[in-house]
């Protein structure tokens, strides 16, 4: 069950998540990044401050925002049916360690499809100085009983 | 680090075997925050009703960008990814789940200077993410 009336409904900007270097490497070498991408010299030759972050790592600062919906008695989502249907990431400037991040995640749609629920939602990721960094769009499906 | 001039539509451009094991889902879990118990327990997986404890989708999402990752030199070129998870990927307790990731060169936007690179992650024979697509801006 997914209450289908949460869609379109923003939830609150979360609080700082500040992207630490060694997050990052953790990060890098949990998804079986090559070393040169935890190496600093090598993201300052490419013109960076420090180590850009793996491409998927926005899921870190998405989750902070799911957790907002999913205990939402509102949104009635229940987490042991949800399964992970797609998801995407699109960037305005690559994320760095030392960015200090919020997000503020909308319900984009509720549908249902065959018994189960499929909820996107997309989580606006922004930077301290509140320019957009990256649009998480993730869409949940939930299992019916 | 490759010139988008050179490019064509169908290239292959990264190829590369990748091994997860139990020990990288921990290390996934970790680093990610997702603790999930149906991707370290099988007691739990089995009583949910899946084939054996399973892979993040976001870690086999993960990994398959690796190849475009150190074809280019720079994460920060990947300026869209996007995914759908169509098969689980089940990792056994003992030895791995083996993963092929292929990434051929899907379209060129000459304009933008931005060529879309396809993946095709395989476990055992099936294809286990559909519609990946990622954009490199050059």
């Amino acid at each position: 069950m997914v209450n289908p009336d949460i869609q379109g409904k923003r939830y609150p900007r979360t609080s700082s998540y500040l992207v630490g270097r060694e997050k990052v490497r953790e990060f890098a070498k949990a998804v079986m990044a090559a070393r040169e991408s935890q190496d600093l010299s090598f993201a300052q030759s490419k013109g960076y401050a420090d180590l850009v972050v793996p491409p998927t790592f926005p899921v870190v600062i998405q989750e902070q925002s799911l957790t907002l919906v999913l205990s939402d008695p509102e949104a009635k989502i229940d987490f042991s049916r949800v399964v992970h249907g797609d998801q995407r990431f699109v960037y305005q400037r690559p994320i760095i360690a030392g960015d200090e991040l919020t997000s503020e995640l909308t319900v984009a749609s509720v549908k249902s499809l065959g018994g189960n629920h499929m909820v996107t939602f997309e989580t606006e990721i922004f930077d301290a100085a509140d320019k957009l960094v990256c649009t998480a769009i993730s869409t949940l499906v939930v299992r019916g009983e | 680090m490759p010139s988008f001039e050179e490019l064509t539509v169908g290239d292959v451009v990264a190829q590369q075997d990748y091994k997860i094991t139990r020990d990288s889902l921990v290390r996934y879990a970790g680093a990610s925050g997702d603790f999930n118990t149906i991707h370290y327990r099988d007691d739990i997986a089995q009583a949910v009703g899946l084939p054996g404890v399973l892979a993040h989708g976001m870690l086999t999402m993960g990994i398959s960008i690796q190849p475009v990752v150190s074809w280019i030199g720079d994460a920060g070129q990947v300026v869209d990814y996007g995914v759908r998870f169509t098969k689980p990927v089940v990792v056994p307790a003992h030895g791995h789940a083996a993963l092929n990731v292929t990434a051929t060169i899907g379209a060129l936007d000459e304009e933008a200077k931005r060529a879309r690179v396809d993946l095709t992650t395989t476990f055992e024979e099936n294809t286990v993410l559909g519609k990946a697509q990622a954009w490199v801006q050059f």
